[in-house]
């Protein structure tokens, strides 16, 4: 039974940066993870990473940029806190050997992205998530003696005492299905987003909404979870992601006449515009008839000079080749809005800390809320490092005060039982498989929980959520084994995927306003006076959760019209 | 749409079920992935079947597999292309070869793949002092450590390093390619150290016998064989380390061989290698490899005048090459990575002009 200071689910950057800061304190660290850590989604991340590093750029620039790209939903302390420590992390990672793109006198070079007033995005190549999770796995391994492992273990439950405090979870080695208990003073939660929930999605198959079901489920708060950011530019059909630095190097979105439509809805920044912004322009194209017939407009990348592309956005051109069939230093490729990434999560303060005693959540599984209503580009791995470092600091300093814990054992008895009747399900008449189930989720939420969305159609998509709650539990099974038994591990992680689901739509319909990633063409306007303000959801036994209200922290930045 | 037979092959060593075939029929697009196949299999007719996957786009590096004899990563394979190397329908997929099977195509990377990386030191020891902010260093040099920066550990060189399959302990493509990530990086500051190591281990750098299987099986065009050559001329030619599995002489002994013969003279081979027929190093080897040059002999493999004479002489031609490539004052090295581009020079990856490779005219051969 493992015994740790700090136990974090989750190995991706966040999970990770969390488990170094924690070793760093002198805590003991185990780290439970699902795949293998440099298998986790933020290897996905091409673009880079945004710091107000240079010399004339300045963090209340970086602040303002990431305030105003959230429409104004984002708390202002928390954004403080990660765009003046954003310099800084960039030299660790530097330190620590992260291969980040120099300019030609050997310095830090920068690329621009979307949303920002000042080229600051670091990079590596368009690899940069894959680089930067790489180099941390490579620390993690050289402070092995700090920092116990746990490779291709699913956590089950996350395991509360009488008094509600989280001390541990229970986790299922996948490689030979052993159900172990992990005891921990403090639980960090860096299990990434939920974008199966979504079909298509840029986000990896791996990517069920685990840690943030698992907080809703044992009482934790959840925040903003109506804010769900679509990245305009998708591979038609698989959804796969072209990098916005394709468009931070220059590239122009087209629409079937050719012409250059961002001039209409972004006049200063075109295709820099925020994401949000830039996902609805090419939505309202198409759906007013000018995009092209398989429901996309054209990203035209051969703006960039050939050598650039070819160093600078390699990955995107084997994406082309492989993906599209499609040469993107020659032609434009064929791109639409699709599911990236969801800004809310369990909430947060910001040290990581959740409403639940003992349990911290970083990176996307989390809500600080630094991202609000939209993300900028480029900030996400600056929050998974930002927040994650914080929370494994905080983690580590807190556990000195608090004695180990020990998890009874009946709750490893109540977890065996209940895999072990997912195991033994043998419906008569057969029923739907869980893939079949959540590709009905993932299509009904793409459809009615998108860039657009109403009143109807959230009601349509919850109607459906909650008749595939009752089906979930009786989703045929066929895998019997031990061993690498991904069927049960997809069964429990459909449970996760609907949860969260209906906790998105509870919230799109709760926020009657337009702002940020939630666009109500039945509320088409932003509504500060009535809606400044986090939508919190809290479970609710198994009815329908329940919503509550949180303020917006504003420090020194007033809501305004926002333009780009 | 195309219909193919898709064939897995499945084992579940924990509940004694033997490695075997299973055959499902799959309609898809000649586009789709041999992933989307299996995972149709998988979805709609047995979740059985055990594969690690999570991306679908060949970045996360989970599902590496053989594909119709050839590995690579399932999720960017075409079926079309997938079957192009058998009969047009028939897509064989099977684990990776050199590591244990767990169960169906799963492998166990942990026991081959990871524990030969831990074996390098797979971590940046700064060089010191380390700067206030960042490292100032060129930007090609960064560009090129990139290119083995790229690697997804997703194990397809593994799986077919020819070395390995009879050498289980050669550290191997992946690892030595995050070798040279290192050793390539201006900001380590062990690079003769890391040099030295992998030089002297008998199963480090020169046990690479040159079959580019790892070049053809990388998914991500890290050319693991290009980093283990460029690990060794830095070894040798830059640090001249003298390594005691005689890697270095070895190689000097073949390029010694070829300027003189044009074409490779083995009897001059080895005792060159151990520093020339008479040298005290050499006497005890050549003693030791009598047997394979009889054996050699008795299956006509050899000629006793072959073995004994100069059957070539280099053409003019040959030690031209040589004496260009020598006289240059800098090694040129062809960074791979930004490669391939037609319409523009390649670069140098450690200067900043390129010096394209210019030999002399040749002269009328008199020969």
């Amino acid at each position: 039974m493992p015994s740790q200071d700090v136990l974090i689910i989750g190995a991706g950057l966040a999970g990770q940066r969390a488990a170094l800061a924690a070793a760093q304190q002198g805590a003991t660290v185990a780290v439970v993870s699902k795949v293998h850590p440099v298998r986790s989604h933020s290897v996905a991340a091409a673009g880079g990473i945004n710091a107000a590093l240079n010399p004339d750029d300045t963090w209340e620039s970086h602040a303002y940029d990431t305030i105003k790209g959230s429409d104004f939903l984002g708390d202002q302390d928390a954004i403080e806190i990660m765009c003046r420590a954003a310099p800084d992390e960039i030299l660790w990672l530097e330190h620590a050997g992260v291969t980040f793109h120099r300019d030609d006198t050997g310095h830090l070079g920068t690329r621009a992205f979307g949303g920002a007033s000042a080229a600051r995005t670091y990079y590596v190549a368009d690899i940069t998530g894959q680089a930067i999770l790489h180099v941390l796995y490579e620390q993690l391994m050289r402070h092995h003696d700090q920092v116990d492992r746990y490779e291709e273990w699913f956590t089950t439950d996350l395991v509360q005492d009488a008094g509600g405090r989280c001390i541990g979870a229970i986790c299922r080695n996948i490689r030979d299905g052993r159900l172990e208990v992990f005891n921990a003073k403090s639980t960090i939660l860096a299990t990434g987003g939920a974008g199966q929930v979504y079909t298509p999605t840029t986000n990896g198959l791996i990517v069920t909404g685990d840690g943030i079901a698992q907080a809703f489920r044992i009482g934790a708060r959840l925040m903003d979870m109506e804010m769900v950011q679509y990245h305009p530019t998708c591979l038609a059909g698989n959804g796969i992601l072209i990098t916005e630095g394709a468009r931070g190097e220059g590239a122009w979105l087209l629409n079937a006449k050719g012409e250059r439509f961002m001039e209409k809805y972004a006049p200063n920044k075109l295709e820099l515009a925020s994401r949000d912004v830039v996902s609805r322009a090419e939505q309202t194209e198409m759906n007013e008839g000018r995009g092209f017939p398989d429901g996309t407009v054209a990203l035209d990348i051969t703006k960039v000079p050939r050598k650039r592309t070819l160093e600078a956005l390699r990955e995107i051109v084997n994406i082309g080749r492989d993906f599209a069939g499609v040469d993107i230093t020659r032609e434009p490729i064929h791109i639409r809005p699709g599911q990236h990434y969801i800004m809310g999560g369990i909430k947060t303060d910001v040290h990581g800390r959740t409403s639940v005693a003992g349990l911290y959540a970083v990176g996307e599984v989390a809500c600080v809320s630094v991202h609000g209503g939209n993300r900028l580009g480029a900030n996400s791995l600056l929050d998974t490092l930002i927040f994650g470092r914080r929370a494994g600091e905080h983690a580590a300093t807190l556990v000195r005060q608090v004695p180990m814990p020990k998890t009874p054992a009946s709750h490893v008895r109540d977890t065996e039982r209940r895999i072990a009747s997912i195991i033994r399900r043998n419906p008569t008449p057969p029923t739907r498989r869980v893939a079949a189930i959540k590709l009905e989720l993932g299509r009904t939420m793409n459809e009615h929980v998108a860039v657009f969305r109403d009143a109807d159609g959230l009601a349509k998509a919850h109607e459906t959520i909650r008749r595939l709650k009752e089906e979930e539990p009786h989703a045929t099974i066929d895998d019997t084994g031990s061993v690498f038994n991904q069927d049960v591990i997809g069964a429990i992680e459909l449970g996760y995927m609907l949860d969260v689901a209906e906790t998105i739509v509870v919230a799109a319909q709760e926020r009657k306003e337009s702002r940020g990633a939630q666009f109500r063409t039945d509320f088409p306007a932003r509504n500060d006076a009535d809606w400044l303000k986090h939508v919190d959801i809290s479970r609710n036994g198994t009815d329908v959760p329940h919503v509550s209200y949180s303020p917006v922290t504003i420090t020194r930045w007033e809501p305004e019209e926002r333009k780009y | 749409m195309a219909e193919y037979t898709l064939k897995i092959r499945r084992a579940d060593p924990s509940r004694g079920v033997v490695a075997h075939w299973e055959s499902h029929s799959v309609e898809l697009r000649e586009s789709a992935s041999v992933l989307d196949a299996i995972l149709q299999v998988k979805d709609e007719r047995d979740g059985s079947i055990g594969i690690r996957c999570s991306c679908q786009q060949g970045i996360c590096g989970s599902c590496a597999v053989r594909i119709n004899g050839k590995p690579g990563l399932a999720c960017n394979t075409h079926l079309e292309e997938a079957a192009r190397r058998d009969n047009g329908v028939t897509i064989q997929v099977e684990p990776l070869g050199n590591m244990p099977v767990i169960r169906d195509l799963i492998v166990d990377m942990d026991a081959v793949h990871w524990k030969k990386i831990r074996r390098v030191t797979p971590w940046l020891l700064a060089k010191q002092p380390v700067p206030e902010r960042e490292y100032v260093v060129p930007h090609e040099a960064m560009v090129d450590v990139t290119q083995s920066m790229a690697c997804i550990q997703c194990g397809a060189c593994v799986s077919d390093c020819l070395s390995m399959e009879v050498d289980r302990e050669f550290i191997g493509p992946a690892a030595l390619a995050k070798a040279y990530r290192f050793v390539g990086d201006p900001r380590d500051g062990e690079q003769a150290e890391r040099l030295y190591d992998l030089s002297n281990d008998p199963h480090g750098l020169y046990d690479c016998t040159h079959c580019f299987n790892c070049i053809d099986a990388c998914p991500k065009g890290v050319a693991p064989m290009s980093q283990i050559m460029r690990l060794r001329r830095i070894a040798g030619s830059d640090q001249k380390i003298e390594d005691r599995n005689n890697g270095y002489r070895h190689e000097q002994a073949f390029v010694k061989n070829i300027r003189r013969n044009g074409l490779l003279h083995e009897a001059d081979l080895l005792p060159d290698s151990y520093g020339g027929k008479m040298h005290p190093r050499a006497v005890p080897e050549l003693i030791r490899s009598l047997p394979t040059v009889l054996t050699a002999l008795a299956r006509g493999k050899v000629t006793l005048f072959k073995a004994l004479g100069h059957p070539h002489k280099a053409p003019k031609e040959v030690r031209r090459i040589f004496d260009t490539i020598e006289s240059r004052p800098e090694r040129i090295e062809l960074n791979l990575y930004v490669s391939g581009i037609e319409d523009e020079p390649l670069r140098a990856a450690r200067t900043d002009e390129p010096t394209p490779i210019h030999l002399p005219p040749l002269e009328e051969d008199a020969e």
